[in-house]
């Protein structure tokens, strides 16, 4: 049955993958380079580590935007499973409409996002800054936490609230004793999720944000726009290595859930 | 019972002025002409045939956009194709390794670009070296091609493999059975049951491409810039909301209508696996 092995997958692959990580690599090993110009190598060096971390500017955006990940994602988990959990027991028209509201933000394009929430803000006379920011952040990051919930909830009997309530429990108690622990893997898959997005946002930050508070992405743009700056690389490789370590613990984590489940 | 719908009450407030309101000004502001009143005057400008830059943009955005689409697809398909055969346990690990990259900042990758591509760049430097001459793509429609085929490449890859690893093997199993050849067993079987995959890849790809500016601005240089560019530029420097608001009407109608061609392909194939 074995034949030779044809070896287009594996080349094909190898190009696929040289593709979207060479940039990456690039920024890498760049990172380390002595000299300031992208063209020559000027030898192995920690400089631009060093230089990054005595950047105000940058310094002031990674905890900006730190901050706000947190506290727009606290704030969308909060109100997303409140509303998740009021969709889920609701008439299906009132959850159809719902619904189709939440979908807009994911549907329309950020940069119409981004303006029309300008345009609020402006409206409402909302000065343009970190509270803007927060609840622009905290509008996008909702229907994540929404999409993460619903199915948690859709997997429990729609009896189990009235069951709990039956047994003399509060509808409070019936709520955090009973729902709450049944849904919240997906609570902190959406919390996760949104704190991603909160992160990796631009668009939409770019619009709503003042002049004196920039995220780092906001940081990032003025940054290239500005010419070229090694620390840049510096940063981006400190980022891809939190990335990767955090990925790596969330997935040991959920296979070991997985072995659990598995198990029980 | 009633209790529990109230939770929803704070939410309602939420959306209605933070997701509906916005749109709605977004509509009232692009009706807003000079005086104040209402005038469809920015449409006007925007569709004037006599002077047509803006329809020239938007008729490059839906080319550049339609054309990483495709390359998308050709590129995609193979190894959305490749990862569904792959061993079991190196699969999982392939499929994160192309989530990986999204999960850096994508303006920082497509900066990395600049520094491939330019002039005296990574690229040239390597084909000098091999006697090559050398290729200015940076600042070209090209290098925006490049940009969006880069970024949003996982986009179509995942959803056709997730499709591919969900086909039923005893179908492919039953038409080889029946005599049919491996082109045959792809084109006739296996490539129209991926059909939703490749449907919710290429709208994945497409829209963000159609509406992307920071791909242009950092890889096209001035000369190529899209309707996102016309759109940020309203409301940065121009100072023309109005004009802004209006185009983003038009995108927003335009990623519409792509949303439905897309939904009567998906539909269409629906049909036509029911009758296969």
């Amino acid at each position: 049955m074995k034949k030779r092995k044809n070896p287009f997958p594996a080349v094909y692959s190898f190009f696929i993958f040289l593709f979207l990580y060479l940039p990456i690599g690039v920024l890498i090993l760049y990172s380390f380079n002595h000299s300031k110009s992208r063209g020559n190598w000027g030898g192995l060096s920690l400089k631009w580590y060093q230089a990054l971390f005595q950047d105000r500017a940058i310094m002031q955006a990674v905890s900006t935007t730190v901050s706000l990940a947190l506290l727009s994602s606290l704030i969308a988990v909060v109100i997303g499973t409140a509303a998740a959990v009021g969709v889920y027991y609701s008439r299906k028209r009132i959850k159809n409409a719902v619904m189709n509201v939440t979908y807009l933000p994911l549907l329309n394009a950020d940069i119409v996002t981004g303006i029309s929430l300008l345009l609020l803000f402006t409206a409402l006379g909302v000065r343009l800054g970190y509270v803007s920011l927060l609840l622009a952040h905290i509008t996008f990051n909702i229907p994540y936490v929404m999409l993460s919930v619903l199915p948690k909830l859709n997997q429990l009997s729609k009896n189990t609230f009235e069951a709990a309530m039956d047994l003399g429990a509060t509808s409070a108690q019936a709520f955090f004793k009973v729902i709450l622990p049944e849904i919240s893997p997906g609570i902190f898959t959406g919390f996760l999720l949104a704190v991603t997005m909160s992160i990796d946002d631009f668009v939409i930050s770019f619009f709503t944000t003042g002049s004196g508070v920039s995220t780092l992405s906001v940081q990032i743009y003025t940054m290239t726009r500005r010419g070229i700056n090694p620390e840049i690389n510096a940063l981006s490789t400190l980022m891809f290595a939190v990335v990767l370590t955090l990925l790596i613990i969330v997935n040991a984590r959920s296979s070991r859930d997985a072995k659990k489940k598995n198990r029980g | 019972m009633k209790r529990i719908k109230l939770v929803l009450l704070p939410y309602s407030v939420y959306a209605s002025i933070f997701i509906l309101a916005p749109l709605i000004l977004v509509f009232l502001y692009s009706l807003r002409g000079p005086d104040g009143g209402y005038s469809p005057e920015h449409y006007l400008r925007f569709f004037d045939l006599k002077d047509p830059i803006y329809l020239k943009v938007l008729a490059r955005s839906i080319w550049t956009a339609a054309l990483s689409t495709v390359i998308c697809l050709l590129i995609g398909y193979p190894m959305a194709f490749i990862l569904s055969r792959m061993d079991r346990r190196y699969r999982d690990l392939a499929a994160f390794l192309f989530v990986l990259p999204m999960w850096m900042n994508f303006l920082l990758r497509t900066y990395s670009w600049m520094t491939i591509l330019e002039r005296n760049g990574i690229l040239n430097t390597l084909l000098g070296s091999l006697g090559l001459g050398s290729v200015h793509i940076l600042y070209t429609q090209w290098a925006v091609v490049l940009g969006n085929v880069y970024n949003f490449l996982p986009f179509m890859i995942l959803p056709i493999y997730t499709v591919l690893i969900k086909i039923d093997q005893s179908l492919v199993e039953a038409a080889q059975d029946l005599g049919a050849s491996r082109s045959k067993v792809f084109f006739r079987v296996v490539f129209p049951l991926s059909v939703p995959g490749v449907v919710s890849g290429v709208s994945m790809t497409f829209m963000p491409a159609v509406t992307t500016f920071i791909i242009s601005r950092l890889l096209g240089g001035g000369g190529n810039a899209l309707i996102g560019d016309l759109i940020e530029n309203q409301f940065k420097t121009a100072n023309n909301w109005g004009f802004g608001s209006a185009m983003s009407v038009i995108l927003m109608l335009l990623i519409l209508a792509a949303m439905n061609i897309m939904r009567k392909y998906e539909g269409e194939s629906r049909e036509g696996s029911v009758l296969m």
